[in-house]
């Protein structure tokens, strides 16, 4: 008996081997979901104006994409090919309306904040996106490893978006004034917020901006001509 | 087993819909009785702060037994329901559909540190989605005490400046009634100052317009009965006298 434990043992790869930790990393910069495959861009204009929802989101986001991983590729052996895309919808639906009822429940300003961003979750390409392509091929744990990766790529990206958009667009970062109150033109100083940041056009320049820094500094996105 | 064949994909999609629908039942009911505790405890929470007591929501429910000293209906300025709770119930959204004959109106009246204050609560539409607060006025019915705004959908940094409480800072000492009629404004800055005038929100205007409608809607239907109850207007000293006997015997009935 013991021999069959070890040998099984020494066949099965190690929890953090090197490719399960590409899977957690990859999605943070090489293959970002939101800068590199361009997915789950609406939330990102939607709600980045101030930092504390973008934060609540992404863990949101992060919680319903590993879950949703995990439960799909538990059951990928079982899911009829035909309806797979209605399978994950259901998976996704269910997990978010979860999610949105604990929200209510026990943290409710939270939920508040959030209101209707919550169900667009549901929406998110990213969470179809990695079901689709990664949890129906793989085993439970690289699932919830990419999962977590790809929520926190995703999440990276919205927390630098809304930092800047709440710094510029209000003065302030977590709802507290950075820029003192005797800078303002209205108090006889030469500073004025920028509304700009804080309407949707310019979270997708935002973007596009990071887009740019990223491709210019990581060598491995230049495209050859 | 063959996955692929009709039978099985039909007893799957059923047997997942089935298990989902449970799941999510159980869910929604066992966590309702929380959810809704959520959502009265709020309204209570903004209420108070109306009249410048700010609590945590948890001690909302007690904060609210203790400052609010009863509550009214009022139907064409007359008074139709005075029971407990019966103002905190109504709902301000479905009675502003009704015909003005049929409209009801709810108001507290609240006693802080001897002094007593009614307050009203109104709703109306902003630019994306329905804005709703509570005003506080003194006594005398017409001097605005404290006023809170909140909002469902508005433009963050724009419209939503409403419930900031900078922007609610206006409103004490501003007079309401002018006359019959509700004189209280919020106009774009630098239009004019006085005791009728609130600032309106730079970028906020449909907002702020919003508020505006809200004031007139909301407010006037009360005009009538806070001439019958309110102390009157025309003696100030007399006022001040009366309002001193009332806060006083309300005290000592208090005690």
């Amino acid at each position: 008996m013991s021999q069959e434990v070890q040998t099984i043992e020494k066949v099965s790869e190690p929890l953090f081997s090197k490719k399960n930790r590409k899977l957690l990393t990859d999605p943070l910069n090489d293959n970002n979901p939101i800068t590199v495959q361009v997915l789950g861009i609406c939330s990102a204009l939607a709600i980045t104006v101030q930092l504390k929802p973008a934060i609540v989101m992404s863990i949101s986001v992060i919680a319903v994409l590993a879950l949703g991983n995990v439960i799909v590729s538990l059951m990928r052996n079982f899911i009829p090919s035909r309806i797979r895309i209605i399978v994950q919808l259901v998976v996704v639906a269910a997990l978010v309306i979860l999610v949105d009822q604990v929200l209510k429940a026990f943290v409710y300003d939270v939920s508040k904040q959030l209101s209707v961003f919550v169900g667009l979750i549901i929406t998110n390409c990213i969470v179809m996106g990695r079901l689709e392509a990664f949890a129906l091929a793989n085993t439970p744990w690289k699932s919830f490893l990419d999962g977590i990766g790809n929520g926190l790529g995703y999440a990276a990206i919205l927390v630098a978006v809304a930092f800047f958009r709440e710094l510029f667009g209000s003065g302030a970062l977590f709802g507290y004034k950075i820029i003192p109150d005797s800078w303002y033109i209205a108090n006889g100083g030469f500073y004025a917020n920028n509304g700009m940041m804080l309407l949707p056009p310019m979270a997708l320049i935002t973007v596009g901006l990071i887009i740019w820094l990223q491709r210019a500094k990581n060598t491995k996105l230049i495209e050859n001509a | 087993m063959n996955i692929n064949s009709n039978g099985y994909t039909f007893a799957f999609a059923s047997g997942m819909v089935i298990i989902v629908a449970a799941i999510l039942s159980v869910a929604a009911t066992s966590l309702k009785s929380k959810q809704d505790a959520n959502v009265v405890l709020e309204k209570k929470q903004s209420i108070l702060s109306s009249i410048g007591v700010a609590v945590e929501r948890d001690e909302a429910g007690a904060a609210y037994e203790e400052y609010i000293q009863s509550e009214v209906v009022l139907q064409k300025g007359m008074v139709v329901d005075s029971a407990k709770e019966c103002a905190f119930v109504l709902d301000l959204a479905e009675e502003l559909k009704k015909s003005a004959e049929e409209r009801r109106y709810p108001l507290f009246k609240a006693l802080v540190e001897g002094k007593s204050f009614y307050i009203v609560p109104m709703r109306g539409k902003g630019l994306w989605g329905p804005i709703w607060g509570y005003m506080a006025l003194a006594s005398d019915g017409n001097t605005v005490y404290g006023a809170t705004f909140d909002h469902k959908s508005e433009t963050p940094g724009l419209g939503a400046e409403i419930s900031t409480v900078a922007w609610q800072a206006q409103f004490p000492e501003k007079k309401v009634y002018s006359g019959e009629s509700v004189a209280l404004t919020v106009q774009k800055p630098g239009k004019g100052t006085g005791e009728y005038v609130v600032d309106g929100i730079s970028g906020g205007t449909i907002t702020s317009n919003g508020v505006d409608a809200m004031l007139k809607d909301c407010l006037s239907a009360y005009h009538a009965y806070f001439m019958t109850s309110a102390a009157p207007k025309s003696a100030p000293v007399v006022d001040t006298v009366r309002t001193a006997i009332d806060s006083a015997t309300v005290a000592a009935i208090q005690f």
